[in-house]
């Protein structure tokens, strides 16, 4: 067993010991860095001279314990789980597809560019799903570069994916702004999907049908990477490229499956936020919802049914961010500062922990 | 057209190719030391933005650009600290930190740019500058390039000074056996932590010397998030320079220009959206990337934290 | 056998050791490396450490190399005690190391690789070096190109640049870890001479092998470790009353004590015959360097054959396996096995057919540590199909009790020590692995099985259990090709022995009476 952690997303979060203390332990690791997150982000609001409690507590109050804010929360994760599946299936084969957010916009545009035009021709429930994917067809179109960068010419996939986000945002801005503008609207936008037609909601409340497309999506991803020879193939090729190799895997078509099954999820999720939620794409509209997925998937230790419950935690901090924003005037860049804290802190704790044992023997 | 020609439309182009290429250049500088020495710095986004922020705040509170810079490199030099303490110290992941650390910054300076000044964006009074006597008549080329503020001209000569130590002194040995085979290195007798410690610092510093002259020179204000993927252009110019410091000059002036080009073409009286334009450095990039990608040859150890004894 | 005996104990002089270590421990989690060792070291003295794997002597060489420090214990340079906490600390005290595997960065140049080390902002002096290098040459005449790239020299070259970076550095002692493992056994003559030279100077030298006749041949003064533990030391004065003979003979008591090192294996049946199984004719690989390639390579093997390939680590062997096990694509020749043309076949198709590869880079490249034991037997079986559908023990859907079943049944029947199937497969020991990559191998119709280094870096209990399986392989009727740097493996259970070097096959000759001498003649010619 080696210190070092290599530059492989799927070594960090499988680094649980043997069953029997697994579960107390799980939670030290776990429970650990987020407490310790909330207290040092708490302590920034302090140096802003604003009290923490009083604003974790207004922020879970409108996002957890007031039905119109649970609603809000349990829509948002909608497109969160389909990210946090992308995350999961890259990160598993050991792939950092960073270019999550770039993936999503792109996603977003196609089906905001679709559904509006499409409606006028076919019935509702076909134009949601031939938005839908194309949405995902277009996310992973959108990661067919690095992918085959990184597999056939051995190019970092941290650098290229970072750099197709970039030209992904710009590139759906120009979009709206020259190709598929609204000519009724003053501000840039999409033609918008006609409230009626978007994605149904669940059970007479407010709350998108998005979220069981989500839900589907994560557990799918885990069953699939846990359970599946296929699955078995991807960690494989994440664990050990050179072991993939030699069990005869063709490791690089498997490195382009991964991106475009990845960048296609992402893809979805930009999809179901329009389909569901806006029903047009405004110009420089860009949530960037990826990067902060990122800890709460390591967080989970790609675990897809861990992945929804701090999915679940982290929409409640972005609805009740938002509504303090306007309340008590703290930017919802406080989320930021939280997600990287909670990400720092982790990757210690992980530290800590492996010291530990490493003691102990 | 025929404007496109004008000097007036080239100078425009210059000036702003500088502007916009002496940050990227800073950046570009400094990743490259750290990559040589095996760590690869994705949180210099954070170091840049850190470096915008406070050499700002400082220029701004002051009224002393100089004592701006000065805080801008302490900035970058700080978020530096955190993630050699972390990365190199105890070896954490790097890419973890990286992301991290930028997500951080970018969260805590926008946070406190909210805070200090709500939805202000003052302006510093234009920077200074240093008319190289002779030079600074010249034709076209001279207002852009010879009269500029002194960090300018000191960011171009660091690439002959590192070029040379590189080349000249052990100090580029050393850096290039941290980054290839630390093992090797440590037992010749160096410690590879110190090495990396030290490559890590210079590149926050570097990168907040570029983001305080993002924001003090060539913008005047600051905006949270400004620097836009400016550390991560930083990180692709030293990968592709393989290790040589006059390719990075090469190429923070290509992508510098593509950034300028906005302004200079509005100055020329065509109107092309920004959107495209904003894109151009990036797909650039990636046309780099496609063509000469198999050729970015990175440090066998980059990415990798060194454990003595460790095989 | 062995060579005729160096001049042992020529340069005795009553002087203080230069480096003392007096009842050093080291314990790593679950074991105890060094226990309580004595060691002192003379200058103009060869002394040679001996110890099978596992019995402490990386650990000895790591503390004085500055990697580790004893845990209790005490370092004692020129009579004064000291710490030596760092690779720098070491060689401050003048104490240098040339480690198993070479500690040169390949990208940088020779002359680079000699300065390294040296303070940042300092400017290495051609000149001055190259002047010392001329001094270094008249004395023990190694000569060096400064201009060429380290990662293209051989192993060989490498090390001699270690030596000579150590000699630069005007060390006391000097310490050879393995040294002769990448050598061709001229090459270890030759090292041997000039160990001599060394020590003759005045350096204290520290030879640390796992090779009796080697201890026995290069060594004033013999140290055998055992499990951690100093079991004895002969003094070159004891050492110089014994023949050759009488001296290994001693040694082997010390080193196995009642436990006897080979037991004699029943004769191998040979019943190699009938029709080629596998042929390969002209078959090239390209590979990184002028060395590690395969380069028109033709042979034939035969059911129940083994064949050996001999030669020095990095002359294309790997390559060579590679391309066999369909890993690697042949720029040109045939592989042909039961008849059946598969140069251009896949991996797992070749796996179908019966050709079977045990890698060498057990923990790298044949298992996934972080997986259990029970996965690692099946993983070859995931690649057999793009689906996964026509794998005998996964269906799309893992089956975890069947493959749990399956695993278990290999543990049983291949005697593998792990606390379930369900543990980790990197937390085995090398031989363990190894035994759960060989039942992977084996399982299926196997026809052809390419062994590459199979016993190397294990104990001598399991290199004597895995020759026994190679050769009960053959016995069963599967041709074998066994890759090994060991030649005394290959004399031992191989039936032809060919020798390869810079990725040609310099020629094949039967393992009969005088194919030691053949072989070695074979290396000399051609080898790198």
């Amino acid at each position: 067993m080696s210190l070092s952690l290599e530059t492989s997303p799927s070594e960090i979060g499988e680094a649980t010991p043997g069953r029997h203390r697994a579960l107390g332990h799980l939670a030290l690791v776990t429970l650990g860095p987020i407490l310790a997150a909330l207290v040092l982000s708490g302590l920034v609001l302090l140096a802003l001279g604003v009290d923490p409690l009083a604003y974790y507590g207004y922020v879970a109050q409108r996002g957890l314990f007031s039905w119109l804010g649970l609603q809000q929360t349990l829509t948002r994760m909608a497109p969160l789980l389909c990210l946090a599946a992308a995350l999961i299936v890259a990160f598993r084969a050991g792939i950092w597809n960073l270019g999550i957010d770039g993936q999503f916009l792109l996603g977003a545009m196609t089906a905001a560019a679709l559904a509006p035009f499409l409606i006028t021709a076919l019935p509702a429930w076909m134009t949601l799903l031939v938005a839908a994917a194309g949405a995902a067809l277009v996310g992973a179109l959108w990661s067919l570069l690095p992918a085959l960068l990184r597999a056939y010419q051995q190019v970092n996939e941290i650098i290229t994916t970072l750099m197709m986000t970039f030209l992904g945002v710009s590139f759906a801005n120009l979009l709206v702004k020259l190709v598929f503008l609204d000519p009724g609207t003053t501000v840039p936008q999409t033609r918008t999907l006609p409230v009626a037609d978007r994605l149904p909601t669940l059970f007479g409340t407010t709350i998108s049908g998005g979220l069981v497309l989500g839900l589907v999506a994560v557990v799918v991803v885990h069953l699939v990477m846990t359970r599946t020879a296929f699955g078995l193939k991807l960690r494989t090729v994440g664990e050990n490229p050179l072991a993939a190799r030699h069990a005869g895997l063709d490791v690089p078509l498997l490195t382009v499956a991964v991106f475009a099954i990845s960048a296609a999820l992402a893809g979805l999720a930009g999809g179901i936020e329009i389909l569901g939620v806006h029903g047009n794409l405004r110009a420089d509209w860009n949530p960037a919802y990826g990067l902060a997925v990122i800890p709460l998937v390591f967080l989970a230790r790609f675990n897809g049914f861990a992945a929804i419950l701090f999915v679940f935690f982290y929409s409640a901090l972005m609805i009740g961010g938002e509504s303090a924003a306007r309340r008590i005037g703290v930017p919802h860049y406080f989320t930021l500062v939280l997600v990287a804290n909670l990400l720092i802190l982790l990757a210690l704790a992980e530290y800590l922990d492996h010291r530990r044992r490493q003691r102990a023997g | 057209m025929e404007a496109l020609l004008t000097g007036a439309f080239l100078t425009a182009f210059l000036a702003g190719a500088v502007a916009a290429g002496v940050p990227l250049l800073l950046a570009g500088l400094g990743e490259q030391m750290s990559e040589k020495a095996g760590v690869l710095n994705i949180g210099i986004e954070g170091m840049m933005l850190m470096g915008a922020y406070l050499g700002f705040l400082v220029a701004f509170a002051s009224g002393n650009v100089a004592l701006g810079f000065m805080a801008g490199l302490a900035g970058g030099m700080a978020v530096a600290l955190l993630m050699a303490i972390l990365c190199v110290g105890l070896g954490l992941n790097q890419i973890v930190i990286g992301i991290g650390l930028t997500l951080g910054v970018e969260g805590l300076t926008a946070l406190l740019h909210h805070f200090q000044f709500s939805t202000t964006y003052p302006r510093l009074a234009a920077a200074w500058r240093v008319p190289i006597p002779g030079l600074v008549e010249l034709p076209v080329i001279g207002p852009a390039l010879f009269d500029r503020h002194p960090l300018v001209y000191l960011a171009f000569l660091l690439v002959p000074l590192l070029a040379w130590l590189y080349r000249r002194t052990a100090l580029g040995l050393t850096l290039r056996a941290a980054g290839e085979k630390p093992a090797a290195l440590d037992v010749a007798g160096i410690d590879v932590a110190t090495v990396r410690f030290l490559a890590v610092l210079f590149t926050g510093a570097m990168a907040g010397l570029g983001g305080a002259f993002m924001a003090n020179v060539a913008a005047g204000i600051f905006i949270p998030f400004m620097t836009g993927g400016a550390g991560f252009i930083g990180i692709v110019l030293a990968m592709l320079a393989r290790g040589r410091p006059a390719w990075v000059l090469i190429g923070a002036v290509v992508f510098g220009g593509a950034l300028s080009l906005t302004t200079a073409l509005q100055v020329a009286g065509l109107n092309v959206p920004t959107d495209l334009i904003q894109m151009l450095p990036f797909a650039a990039v990636m046309a780099v990337l496609v063509l000469y990608g198999r050729k970015a040859r990175l440090p066998a150890a980059l990415g990798l934290a060194y454990v003595r004894g460790a095989r | 056998m062995l060579a005729p005996s160096a001049p042992l104990a020529m340069t005795q002089a009553a002087t203080a050791p230069v480096v003392e270590l007096r009842g050093v421990t080291k314990r790593f989690p679950g074991v105890l490396a060094v226990d309580r060792v004595d060691l002192a070291l003379l200058p103009g003295e060869v002394h040679a450490l001996l110890g099978e794997n596992g019995a402490g002597k990386s650990t000895l060489v790591a503390m004085l190399a500055g990697l580790v420090e004893p845990d209790s214990g005490t370092v004692l340079v020129a009579g004064e005690e000291r710490r030596i906490g760092s690779p720098r600390a070491a060689l401050q005290q003048g104490i240098s190391t040339v480690f198993q595997h070479v500690m040169l960065v390949p990208t940088l140049t020779v002359l680079e690789n000699l300065v390294l080390g040296m303070s940042w902002w300092r400017r290495p002096d051609r000149a001055e070096l190259e002047q010392r290098l001329a001094g270094i040459r008249s004395a023990f005449g190694i000569a060096l190109d400064l201009d060429q790239t380290t990662g293209e020299l051989s192993l060989g070259e490498q090390q001699q640049i270690e030596i000579v970076r150590a000699l630069l550095r005007r060390s006391r002692v000097l310490i050879l870890d393995e040294a002769t493992s990448m050598l061709t056994p001229e090459g270890a003559d030759e090292l041997g001479a000039l160990m001599r030279r060394l020590v003759k100077s005045g350096l204290a030298v520290v030879f640390i092998t796992h090779k009796l006749d080697e201890a026995c041949r290069f060594g004033d003064r013999i140290t055998v470790l055992r499990l951690g533990r100093k079991v004895g030391e002969l003094a070159p004065e004891g050492l110089a009353a014994m023949d050759q003979a009488a001296a290994v003979e001693e040694v082997v008591g010390l080193m196995f004590g009642d436990r006897s090192i080979a037991e004699a294996r029943a004769p191998r049946l040979r019943k190699a015959e009938g029709p080629p199984v596998l042929s390969v004719r002209g078959l090239t690989v390209t590979g990184a360097t002028r060395l590690a390639r395969a380069d028109d390579v033709s042979f034939e093997l035969r059911p129940g054959e083994i064949l050996g390939i001999a030669g020095i680590d990095g002359n294309g062997q790997k390559q060579l396996a590679e391309a066999l096990a369909g890993q690697r694509t042949a720029a040109a020749g045939a592989v042909v096995l039961d008849g059946r043309d598969i140069t251009r076949a896949s991996v797992a198709e070749r796996r179908r057919l019966g050709l079977r590869y045990l890698t060498d880079d057990r923990i790298g490249e044949g298992a996934v540590g972080g997986f259990p034991v029970a996965t690692n037997t099946v993983l070859k079986e995931i690649g057999a199909s793009p689906s996964g559908l026509a794998a005998p023990s996964l269906g799309g859907i893992e089956r975890p009790g069947r493959i749990a079943a399956h695993a278990r049944e290999l543990i049983d029947r291949y005697d593998v020590r792990t606390p379930a199937e369900t543990t980790p497969i990197g937390r085995l020991s090398g031989g363990n692995i190894q035994k759960v990559l060989l039942a992977r191998e084996l399982s299926g119709e196997a026809r052809v099985v390419v062994f590459n280094k199979p016993t190397y870096g294990l104990d001598v209990p399991n290199i004597t259990a895995s020759r026994n399986r190679i050769a009960a392989i053959a016995d069963a009727g599967i041709a074998v090709l066994l890759i090994s740097t060991d030649l005394e493996e290959l004399l031992d259970v191989a039936d032809r022995i060919a020798v390869m070097a810079a990725g040609r096959l310099t020629g094949i000759v039967a393992n009969d009476e005088g194919a030691r001498a053949r072989i070695g003649a074979l290396m000399i010619g051609e080898a790198a």
